[in-house]
């Protein structure tokens, strides 16, 4: 599961549920911006992608990332480490 | 040029919104004299309050009072300095004497408010590649300080043991890591399932901060918090604590016994770089904190008072924000700040004041009335302020 199509896949899947206005993902999709949600739907979905793939995304790099590409790529590089 | 405020926009124009509704501003209410630690005159009429976490109700306490004045006439009325300058007096000092009793613990660190105890102590433990995990609905302080150290932040879902555990199998095994509980969540008034936590965090060599500042002087047989009355005290790092609440003045503190925590006075900014609290406050502070450690009686009486309320309040059709009494906070959940706002006045006319909670300072986006009550509060106030909500409810069309 290291590569980037795969766990970008992974991450449009835990989207779904969260993703009400149906909006459709790239890897420039904007969390803030093109899927609007607020902190709570952020908290639970990170929480999802961290018990998916077994790892910690702490607050402190959830700040730089704002597009699904840009999450796909942090998944990766902590799941190397 | 580029106007600084203008990023304030969007929550001017709520706030016109509301007011353009005919709701006074919650968030300017002037008390213009106070009678008691339970009853103030506001907009020239009088009002039970019901909205201060004086929870024990030592504002008025004769001893206390006495104490401040003495200690005005003796020392003056501030310190002008740090307290690693010329900002210790033996007040301060005995003041954390007090708390090292009130504890039974072997130290104290007072903190002018606190909002800098928790800024201070988590911004100098934690430093870079150190691990702070904390409670997604933290309180402000504990999110500031952690904004102003250097660690990694690691949130987890309010109360979630489970998810508190995961996160910490997950951190690397020899970086240093400090869990931050609070005792009770001041939001919704709910209590943290400490024993679990507790035990989770030391099994996973995680050192444990507890903010008691909703708890102390009430909750414990001796008033030391939910950490005393779930037996996990012993297991308990660092307690954070204030004494704007129970201890009814204000400043805030730190105890613990890590036989290394002195060191702490040298290299806490929030302590070195401020002045330290007036002498009258650290007698009042001190009297009460020796007072509380006996009020028995008074924290049975507060119980007796927050479950009578929360009882009245589910038996009137309020939501509130945990299925029984916890602690001496009730929150009432409102449908949205519109509402919140109207209910606030309805009761504020009723001659009841509470507090009004909103986002960000809420979860979930909740409005919330928030009540909190005092040991001092007769069971007759019980009874009217459930009476001030039936009238204010049904005005309003909340129940």
């Amino acid at each position: 599961m290291a590569n980037r199509e795969d766990i970008m896949a992974k991450i449009s899947e835990l989207i779904g549920p969260f993703n009400n206005k149906g909006v459709a993902l790239t890897p420039d999709t904007t969390f803030q911006g093109d899927l609007e949600w607020d902190s709570l739907t952020v908290m639970d979905f990170v929480a999802a992608v961290e018990d998916e793939f077994d790892i910690i995304i702490t607050m402190n790099m959830q700040a730089d990332i704002e597009s699904v590409g840009q999450l796909s790529d942090a998944v990766a590089k902590l799941m190397e480490n | 040029m580029t106007d600084l405020l203008s990023k304030f926009d969007p929550l001017i124009q709520e706030r016109e919104n509301l007011l353009a509704t005919g709701v006074k501003d919650p968030f300017s209410l002037v008390m213009e004299e106070v009678l008691s630690p339970t009853v103030a005159v506001c907009n020239g009429k009088e009002t039970i309050l019901l909205g201060t976490y004086n929870y024990m109700g030592m504002t008025f306490d004769d001893d206390v009072r006495q104490a401040g004045l003495k200690a005005l006439e003796e020392f003056g009325s501030g310190t002008t300095g740090s307290r690693v300058l010329n900002g210790t007096y033996s007040l301060h000092r005995d003041c954390e004497d007090a708390l090292k009793e009130f504890y039974d613990m072997d130290h104290a660190m007072v903190f002018s408010t606190g909002y800098q105890a928790n800024l201070g102590i988590i911004s100098t433990l934690a430093g870079k590649g150190d691990y702070v995990i904390l409670d997604i609905d933290s309180h402000a302080s504990i999110y500031d300080g952690c904004a102003m150290g250097n660690a990694e932040i690691v949130a987890f879902r309010h109360n979630d043991v489970e998810a508190l555990e995961k996160r910490l199998k997950r951190l690397p095994p020899e970086a240093g890591k400090l869990v931050v509980l609070e005792g009770v969540y001041s939001m919704l008034g709910d209590v943290a399932p400490l024993k679990e936590m507790v035990r989770i965090c030391k099994e996973n060599g995680a050192m444990v901060l507890v903010d008691e500042a909703h708890s102390m002087g009430f909750i414990g047989e001796n008033g030391r918090g939910v950490c005393e009355a779930q037996g996990v005290i012993d297991d308990v790092d660092f307690i954070i604590g204030t004494f704007s609440k129970s201890v009814g003045t204000v400043g805030g503190f730190c105890v613990s016994n890590h036989p290394k925590f002195e060191i702490l006075r040298l290299v806490c900014r929030p302590y070195v770089f401020t002045a330290s609290l007036p002498p009258s406050v650290m007698a009042t502070a001190s009297t009460s904190i020796r007072k509380l450690m006996h009020s028995g009686n008074k924290r049975a009486h507060l119980w007796e008072n927050s479950k009578k309320l929360h009882q009245g309040l589910r038996d009137l059709g309020f939501t509130l924000g945990t299925p029984e009494a916890q602690s001496a906070i009730i929150a009432v959940i409102m449908p949205d700040l519109e509402k919140g706002a109207m209910m606030w006045q309805a009761l504020l006319a009723e001659g009841l004041y509470v507090n009004l909670a909103r986002p960000p300072a809420t979860p979930a986006n909740m409005t919330l009335l928030r009540c909190s009550l005092c040991a001092e509060h007769t069971g007759e106030q019980v009874d009217q302020i459930l009476g001030m909500f039936e009238a204010a409810g049904k005005a309003v069309g909340a129940i």
